[in-house]
């Protein structure tokens, strides 16, 4: 079976969906966090994908800026999210609600 | 294959560009050094007075290029090897942010003393932010303007939760980084899909591209717009993508709300216009009805939400969102016209919220909570000044004339009448007139009613030097550029982006 | 078969072999040795310490600042590679960038030792 660059596209979209579903439905910090690094991986499968397909270096360029970016992403993430932990433990996104209104 | 190493041609680093950038950041590297190598304490607001200085410089070194750029004979011209271009927008923008970077600065360095947060950190992230803001309004390449905004973005996720002690604050900052990520996580999904479709993320040839080619799968580029919409509308906190402002703007530290809604949104403006108006131009039949359904639904949903709350900093957060939505009319007129109100508008409002937001620093006291309505009763005969200072910023929000607010409102509204929106200028208009109520009640409250039982129970309120200046600034500016505005709606004319990939 | 899969060959028969070396040595110590279980002979070996608690515990702040600082510098070096694969093609232009890239990731190293983060409290 001939596997062509529309199916690594569809499957970047799925997992980009399953971060992005993941991300309203989840209510644990730490795993809305993995959901956000699914969505950045999916588009980064995307990138290489379109860069594979239209034979331009470039979109391979991309993949690196955004792993380096992702990493800024997961450090100060995970800093804000321990502060929190660190006065709350178990606590969940519902718990984190004095603001309304 | 290594035997026959050539060197390659390296991009020309045009230093007299990149100057308002490496003020910045070396203004931020240099306060970071210094404060963590030198254990003398430092002189009072010399952080700040460092801050003011690298912005301040940024201002001179873009106004410095301003006339190469607007010179017909020589004209706007792109930077590193593409990367970045110089025109009159950026220098426009830079002006924009610079001064949201330097009042709010002024604004930082009495409430840290006050809540005994002293250090350099606050300053460096505001420095990094600007910086970040900086890359967006020049970025000629989708991925610069990404780096751009996730260099902004990061750096305003910690600012947010800098008060650590507070819960509000940390819980700002978790809010605002989740949402935050998420929304650059659609920006970039985006990108890859206009990427996908035009073979290229560099702007001018994706607009080269696209005038001379004909889309065999239009699909990938539509949703490729609808994804940068998301993404952006997020930035720019627009209706249905604004839920995290009103947490966020009121759980940060004040001061840090009042960058966020100053220079942080004119750098996610300034994407917008650059990416859809500039670029995107020939297309523009197919994301105009998206703008123009975002700007509705923005108005309507920020002037209506802020007259119920009870928290002036939640206004104020609700009542950016209605502004952001008069600059979306400005945005999908897409024209000139359109351009240079929405530039003038966002000039005009970051010296508005700004002020806005440093009277809510002075008048939040110790602790920075105090933000209820209830705590402005009485204002106008405990310190009449401020009172004073503050009904000018309000009337400016609601659009009186004179101010610099009325005029923003006027050329916005002039644009889209001019391009035949007229249900949008109405709209817009309706929008004007609920929010004027909403301002209104801040200033009866201020001076029609008497001051609460605890309103005088910790003495005086003292307005500090730092915050006295930036506040004196924001008012000059609002009175004297509302009566005579002629030169800055000019430069603002002029301060259109243009397209361009040649050398400097 | 490929001359590619060939190659793979090889590995797996070194796996192979290195896997039936363990098995057979470990197994014939099993069959050989006496087996006379105590309860100081079934603890975990600590360097010589008796262990406390169980396997599972909650690791120490410390340990994830550690953490944070790593991944920042090491996802840094994603620069790196690329350019000392080409720095010849770059020249004296390609090490100014790199120096100015490494001493502002210096600047981030000195502000979190004055901070005294790299201190093992």
């Amino acid at each position: 079976m001939d596997v062509g660059a529309s199916w690594y596209l569809v499957l970047a979209a799925m997992i980009f969906a399953i971060g992005a579903l993941g991300l309203m439905v989840r209510r644990n910090p730490l795993v809305m966090f993995m959901c956000i690094e699914l969505m950045l991986n999916a588009v980064n499968l995307t990138f290489v994908t379109f860069s594979r397909e239209l034979n331009d270096i470039g979109g391979q360029v991309i993949v690196f800026f955004v792993l380096v970016v992702a990493a800024a992403e997961v450090t100060v993430g995970l800093g804000i999210i321990v502060a929190i932990l660190r006065r709350r433990p178990g606590i969940t996104a519902d718990d984190v609600s004095a603001l309304k209104g | 294959m290594i035997a026959q190493v050539q060197a390659m041609s390296t991009p020309d680093v045009a230093w007299s560009a990149l100057a308002p950038l490496l003020a910045l950041v070396g203004g931020a590297l240099v306060l970071l050094l210094v404060s963590t190598l030198t254990t003398a304490k430092p002189p009072r607001g010399a952080y700040a007075i460092i801050t003011v200085l690298a912005a301040v410089f940024a201002i001179g070194s873009a106004m410095a290029i301003w006339d190469r750029v607007t010179d017909p004979s020589q004209g706007p011209y792109a930077a590193v090897a593409g990367a970045l271009s110089i025109d009159g927008f950026t220098v426009f923008l830079t002006i924009v942010i610079a001064v949201g970077v330097a009042l709010a600065a002024m604004l930082c360095d009495d409430y840290l003393r006050r809540e005994g947060l002293d250090g350099p950190e606050l300053y460096v992230l505001l420095l990094l932010a600007a910086a970040g803001g900086l890359v967006m309004a020049m970025a000629n390449d989708l991925i610069v303007l990404f780096l751009g905004l996730e260099s902004l973005s990061i750096a305003l996720y910690v600012a947010a939760g800098f008060h650590r002690r507070r819960a509000s604050s940390r819980e700002a900052a978790m809010k605002y980084f989740v949402l935050g990520a998420f929304s650059s996580a659609f920006l970039l999904y985006g990108i890859a899909l206009v990427y996908g479709a035009t073979g290229s993320t560099n702007l001018v040839k994706i607009s080269a591209f696209l005038s001379h080619n004909v889309l065999e799968r239009e699909g990938l580029l539509l949703a490729g717009f609808a994804l940068l919409l998301v993404g952006l509308g997020f930035k720019v906190s627009a209706v249905p993508f604004h839920v995290w402002t009103p947490d966020v703007y009121q759980g940060a530290p004040t001061p840090v709300t009042a960058f966020m809604a100053s220079a942080s949104k004119a750098a996610a403006f300034a994407a917008l216009l650059r990416v859809f108006v500039t670029t995107f131009y020939a297309q523009r039949v197919d994301w105009q009805p998206l703008i123009a359904g975002l700007a509705v639904a923005t108005l309507v949903v920020g002037a209506v939400l802020a007259i119920v709350q009870s928290d002036v900093k939640r206004m104020m957060a609700y009542s950016s969102i209605s502004h952001a939505g008069f600059i979306l009319v400005g945005v999908q007129v897409a024209s000139a016209r359109g351009t240079s109100s929405a530039l003038f508008y966002l000039l005009a409002y970051t010296f508005l919220i700004v002020g806005t937001f440093g009277v809510a620093t002075v008048v939040g006291r110790r602790g920075d909570a105090a933000h209820a309505i209830t705590d402005y009763r009485g204002l106008g005969s405990r310190r009449p000044g401020l009172a004073l200072v503050f009904t000018v910023f309000l009337l400016a929000q609601a659009g009186v004339p004179l101010t610099t607010g009325f005029l923003a409102k006027f050329y916005v509204i002039n644009a889209a009448v001019e391009a035949r929106s007229y249900w949008l200028a109405i709209v817009a208009m309706l929008s004007a007139v609920v929010s004027a109520f909403l301002y209104l009640r801040v200033v009866v409250a201020m001076y029609m009613s008497e001051p609460g039982a605890a309103a005088d129970a910790d003495g005086r309120l003292q307005i500090p030097a730092g915050a006295g200046i930036a506040l004196a600034l924001a008012v000059a500016f609002t009175l004297v550029v509302g009566v005579v505005p002629d030169r800055v709606a000019h430069w603002a004319d002029r301060a259109v982006p243009v397209l361009t990939d040649k050398a400097g | 078969m490929s001359e590619f899969l060939r190659a793979y060959l090889t590995v797996a028969v070194f796996a192979a072999f290195a896997g039936l070396l363990i098995a057979g040595v470990l197994g014939l110590s099993r069959l050989i040795r006496p087996n006379r279980p105590t309860p100081q002979k079934l603890l975990t070996y600590e360097s010589g310490v008796d262990p406390v608690g169980s396997g599972f515990s909650q690791s120490q702040v410390r340990y994830y600042i550690f953490a944070l600082l790593f991944v920042m510098f090491d996802v840094e070096a994603v620069f790196i590679f690329p350019w000392a694969m080409r720095l010849e093609l770059y020249q004296v232009f390609g090490l100014v960038e790199m120096a100015v890239f490494i001493v502002i990731l210096v600047f981030g190293l000195v502000y979190a030792w004055r901070k005294g983060v790299l201190r093992w409290v």
